[in-house]
């Protein structure tokens, strides 16, 4: 039974599988090619205000007569770039803190567990609301407040790991032959603990997705005329009524794309066999 | 009990007096100049200088943080610049609005994960656990910024049935509430359905069965009073994500709470208030998980054991 389970694989459930990976290859090309693609995200065209959907327009006109197909490139743009430069940052960051703090203990140790139980004890986004909304809008500063909250996670994560290995056989023999210490971190240690490192970051990369429409919704984010799917959902819902595709398509983008990385995410972890702890 | 209590009180503390330090210097360190931000780039020096007093901005850092602490300790928040009201007089008149809010959407979502964990865990792998564990993935998905407008959509503008903003009448609750509550709800429920399948194995559970008692009787009264203590952790700890997200959740609907409260004080530039709703906020959120771990405590006789050998 089992054989032929695994030897049978029908179309659809074919599809669903490779689905995610196919919306986030998407969501890649968007973000890359879309500088390159005639597109004109911000002409205004007045005769076109609030056009729905339809064969000839592709996916309609917003509410200045802006093509909604174009300025969606736009923003996966926004939030594939923003999303990884606070994954980069937070996680060279977090990774470096938490080896350093892991592996030698003592006050060092002491301090960044207080930090990192003070950064959790209250919920981060709110944090990133606050400081993107003091150092105003801007796509810099998006990135900036989201990494200051999203090391936090890859430091805990990193030191937990580091603490878990760092009297293993191997790390203490390359200390008795007298390896430097950031030779131990690079070469002994970071590869051994990547995997659940990089499998938060897959989930972190949805969070950030989220984070940065959720800033953008709220005007902290990206300004006009630039686009973010968040001040597209944002503009979209004063003609709810009207113009609903305002707000459903790049909603729809949205959900799809942190959909898709959650479940790379998850198949990810069972992929590399980590532990959800 | 007693030295548990003292010992989870102190800790809360510590870690409200690091979160107001912590939300005091960020303020302080990011780039940009509150008062120059505040008054434009085109103020004159004096008037600058004339804010810089009032703020207290051009003391050392030090001493504003001494004396911020100083008047937080004392529940003095200060004077919201924009309205030259006690910022605590505004967040008290605010507080109902997002206290509604919160407690209906948490019982939403209770009454949404509930019965989709149990149903998912006791039927586990059957259709039922996919379709409601998919559900449950879309929940997560699915941002408040995005969730409210598809229920303003479906449900007040296209049924009619709920108003499309504002607090007026116990119907305008629903909406904002369901919004945030799916989202928890999402989460909760895998919890349920987790925390289910392992008590299912339990050998009391087995005992339960094999004395003849039927399987509904089991699930109801030997295995769901046990899943609560996880739940109700869980409940605490999303209750910050609950928080934060009532922030979008009210811009959505417009809704008159803390969270509205915060983005207004932002958008007119008004620091102190900002500063003291993310304190606000943040501070009610240490307190409710302190209390879950107590109220933990209380509830499960081997963790109070545990606490008092401790």
């Amino acid at each position: 039974m089992i054989s032929t389970q695994q030897k049978y694989v029908d179309p659809l459930s074919w599809f669903v599988a490779t689905l995610p990976l196919l919306v986030i290859i998407v969501w890649f090309l968007m973000a890359v090619l879309g500088s390159w693609l005639p597109l004109q995200p911000n002409v205004i065209d007045l005769t076109k205000i609030l056009v729905p959907p339809d064969v000839n327009n592709m996916m309609g006109f917003d509410d200045l007569g802006r093509p909604i197909f174009d300025r969606l490139v736009l923003g996966a743009g926004t939030s594939f770039t923003v999303a990884l430069w606070v994954v980069c940052i937070s996680l060279v960051v977090g990774v470096v803190l938490g080896v350093i703090s892991g592996y030698y203990g003592g006050w060092i140790d002491q301090i960044l567990v207080l930090v990192i139980d003070i950064f959790l004890a209250f919920p981060g986004i709110l944090l990133a609301i606050a400081l993107a909304g003091i150092m105003g809008p801007g796509i810099e500063n998006v990135v900036i407040a989201l990494s200051i909250v999203g090391w936090v996670g890859f430091a805990r994560l990193t030191r937990a790991q580091v603490l878990s290995v760092k009297q293993r056989e191997h790390i203490l023999a390359a200390r008795a032959l007298g390896s430097q210490s950031p030779v131990i971190f690079a070469r002994h240690i970071v590869p051994l603990i990547m995997a659940p490192i990089i499998v938060e970051a897959s989930f972190g990369i949805a969070s950030i997705v989220i984070a940065e429409a959720g800033l953008s919704f709220l005007g902290l984010g990206i300004q006009p005329p630039d686009a973010s799917w968040g001040s597209m959902i944002r503009d979209g819902t004063r003609y709810l009524l009207v113009a609903p595709h305002m707000v459903l398509i790049p909603g729809i983008a949205l959900m799809l794309v942190v959909l898709s990385v959650n479940l790379l995410g998850d198949r990810l972890r069972d992929h590399l066999d980590v532990r959800n702890n | 009990m007693g030295n548990y209590l003292l010992l989870r009180t102190s800790n809360a503390l510590i870690v409200v007096f690091g979160v107001v330090s912590l939300v005091f210097f960020l303020i302080h360190f990011i780039p940009g100049d509150p008062v120059e931000v505040m008054l434009g780039e085109s103020a004159q020096v004096a008037d600058r200088e004339e804010l810089r007093e009032a703020l207290g901005l051009n003391k050392p850092i030090l001493d504003q943080w001494v004396n911020y602490l100083l008047q937080v300790a004392q529940l003095d928040f200060g004077t919201s610049l924009h309205s030259k009201q006690p910022i605590m007089d505004i967040l008290i008149e605010r507080l109902p609005a997002t206290l509604e809010l919160s407690f209906v959407a948490l019982l939403f979502a209770l009454l949404i994960a509930l019965p989709l964990g149990i149903v998912a865990a006791v039927r586990k792998g059957s259709v039922w656990d996919n379709s409601a564990m998919t559900l449950s993935l879309l929940g997560v998905s699915v941002p408040n910024f995005l969730m409210g407008p598809l229920l303003i959509l479906a449900f007040s503008m296209y049924l009619g049935w709920f108003p499309v903003s504002g607090r007026e009448g116990p119907e305008s609750v629903v909406l904002p509430a369901l919004t945030l509550g799916t989202a928890m709800a999402a989460i909760l429920s895998r919890m349920v359905r987790a925390t289910l399948l392992e008590i299912i194995n339990e050998d009391y559970i087995r005992t339960a069965r094999a004395k003849g008692l039927s399987r509904l009787r089991v699930i109801v009264f030997h295995a769901l009073p046990n899943t609560m203590l996880p739940v109700i952790t869980l409940l605490g700890m999303q209750l910050g994500a609950l928080l934060a997200g009532a922030v979008i959740t009210e811009i959505v609907f417009s809704w008159p709470g803390i969270g509205q409260l915060t983005i207004e004080a932002i958008n007119t530039r008004d620091y102190p208030l900002v500063q003291s709703c993310i304190l606000f906020i943040s501070i009610s959120y240490v307190l409710v998980n302190a209390g879950t771990d107590v109220l933990y405590s209380v509830l499960d006789p081997r963790v109070r054991l545990q606490n008092e050998i401790a």
